[in-house]
């Protein structure tokens, strides 16, 4: 037997994992575009920021995969998979047979058309390790003291804190109302971008770059609004996509990602996706998406792993959510926060430094948000994921020593026990 | 199948002494001493085990030491990971960020944020390094018991 896996991401490596769980015998190839394996994507504004050595960017380790008798390819590029033939097709032309392949392969940043971008040094996205030593090569080199940084998600936030560690002054530029527009609500927005000001970062919102200026390296950014911001580095960070391109005409659906099936599978047999390229069920709402983080990819990588070795596995599907501390404020968001509507009912909580909230639909937990005061954040979490009926303890969610007690008896009691698994079934 | 070392709860047994919060705080600073711990030592760490309680009903609660970890798989960095020797989920607070996505995950919410010194994850580690677990030892009427599973 032997299993392809295409990508270094950790729906990948915890495919790997558990195949080797079930199968210590069969052949497993590991390709990856990425020059260094194992390290973790988060940590790549950590590093950035200087709060993460090299030797900490790691969660997995070369060595460790080599022990576990996989032959690793890096800095090789996945361009083709032809179902027929059962093979992938790489950058060099190698072919590789495969008898079960898994589909990691990630997103890639999303880049707009904005004039003047093209050819011009001190442009850059930041998804991977390499783009993290490009940058911080560029901001030393340059000596460069401002910045700007398109969008105000998750990873530009991020950005923006790492490069105020090095230094620069940044300013965000987000074209929504406000700042982490998909993944908090109003509230949540404001009170982190209040942080992040205190910190001395700008924050422009309803606003775009639609122009870069400059010779040979960018000198400023020009906003829709007509505002020009002198910038000597523009970090441009307003999403990611799932990477399918290569596969147009393989035969594998596609939509916004990989679909797959509860197995992890795709619509060709014995060919399996995982992670932010995987399009899935939402377990809330019920809608296809992809769900790019990191837990989700862990788990159904697990899932493909052990379906790939022969287990049959059911991924049950998963909710958006992130945890992250911006600016010195913990923040936690989880399944379907920012919505509106009779539906729905919501309780909030309110004092000048805390806030938090949960929702409910058809008196199920659907989500909750918690700014400053996350502890036991997971609780909700997991009410969310095992659509327990709330009926009984909701008006309690938000009290401050909620906790399992308030939840009914025989449900706690097979908690504690063990008899729950919440992400596998 | 590897036997593993769990802490079984008994909340029909328990009274909301709270004498495991005091005997982990305890065992965290490295006494058997309980006596005037809170007069005599400063900075005392939180416990790590929880006493819930609300009308009648109470009971201690620390990591489960699950099967299928949630903080398992949500660690990006690979601080959270099972103890070899012990069989606990321990963190390695040289790798932790503090990220908080453990926190997010845990569904019985006893993965906490240590802020002290550097901001790290904190859990129960079944008492890894003094051997066997002070509030199981410490819990008068047997609400926490040792027990031995095969997984």
């Amino acid at each position: 037997m032997r299993y392809v896996i295409v990508g270094s991401g950790p729906a990948g490596l915890s495919a790997i994992e558990a195949i080797r769980e079930v199968d210590g015998e069969g052949e497993v190839i590991l390709i990856t575009a990425e020059k260094f394996v194992g390290y973790s994507k988060p940590l790549i504004t950590y590093l950035l920021g200087g709060k993460v050595t090299k030797e900490n960017m790691y969660y997995r380790t070369e060595e460790r995969l080599r022990e576990i008798n996989v032959e690793v390819r890096s800095a090789t590029k996945v361009e083709k998979v032809l179902v027929d033939e059962r093979a992938v097709v790489t950058h060099t032309g190698e072919k590789v047979v495969f008898d079960k392949l898994l589909l990691a392969v990630g997103g890639r940043p999303f880049v707009p058309k904005i004039e003047g971008l093209d050819q011009k040094e001190g442009i850059f996205t930041f998804t991977t390790w390499e783009d993290e030593e490009r940058i911080e090569e560029y901001v030393k080199r340059r000596g460069i003291t401002k910045a700007v940084v398109l969008g105000g998600g998750l990873i530009g936030l991020k950005t923006a804190e790492a490069l105020m560690d090095l230094g620069v002054k940044v300013t965000i530029v987000e074209v929504a109302d406000r700042i982490l527009p998909v993944t908090f609500d109003k509230k949540a927005s404001e009170m982190i971008e209040r942080a992040l000001e205190t910190l001395g970062c700008e924050v422009i919102t309803n606003d775009t770059v639609v122009e870069v200026r400059g010779r040979k390296a960018i000198s400023s950014v020009v906003l829709k609004s007509g505002k020009e911001i002198p910038t000597g580095l523009l970090v441009i960070a307003i999403g990611v996509r799932p990477n399918v391109e290569f596969l147009k005409g393989s035969g594998i659906e596609v939509n916004r990602g990989i679909l797959v099936n509860e197995r992890m599978e795709t619509n060709v047999e014995g060919i399996y996706a995982a992670g932010d390229c995987a399009e899935f069920y939402d377990l809330v709402d019920g809608q296809r998406k992809v769900i790019a983080i990191w837990p989700v990819a862990v788990a159904q990588g697990r899932v493909a792993g052990y379906n790939m070795a022969g287990r049959n596995v059911r991924y049950p599907g998963s909710i958006p959510m992130n945890s992250v501390e911006i600016a010195g404020v913990p923040t936690v968001s989880v399944g379907h926060s920012n919505v509106e509507g009779e539906e729905y009912e919501i309780f909030t909580y309110e004092d000048g430094r805390t806030y938090k909230k949960v929702v409910i639909k058809d008196n199920k937990l659907v989500g909750a948000i918690f700014v400053n005061d996350i502890d036991r954040a997971g609780i909700y979490t997991g009410l969310i994921l095992q659509k327990l009926d709330a009926s009984s303890f909701k008006e309690k969610l938000l009290a401050e020593d909620f906790g399992l007690v308030y939840l009914p008896r025989e449900f706690r009691k097979k908690m504690l026990e063990g008899e729950m698994r919440i992400w596998l079934e | 199948m590897i036997g593993v070392r769990k802490i079984l709860i008994r909340e029909e047994y328990c009274m909301g002494c709270k004498l495991c919060e005091i005997n982990c705080v305890a065992a965290q600073v490295g006494t058997e001493n309980l006596i005037k711990i809170f007069r005599y030592v400063p900075e005392l760490p939180e416990p790590k085990v929880i006493v819930e309680e609300h009308d009648y009903i109470t009971f201690a609660l620390q990591c489960r030491n699950c099967y299928d970890a949630s903080c398992l798989k949500a660690c990006m960095t690979g601080a959270m990971h099972r103890d070899p020797r012990t069989g606990a989920i321990t963190v390695n607070e040289e790798k932790c960020v503090g990220c908080w996505m453990c926190v997010m995950v845990c569904p019985f919410g006893v993965v906490k944020r240590n802020v002290k010194k550097k901001k790290v994850a904190s859990k129960c580690d079944l008492c890894a390094e003094r051997g066997s677990p002070a509030c199981v030892e410490g819990c008068p009427n047997e609400a926490l018991v040792l027990i031995e599973v095969r997984e």
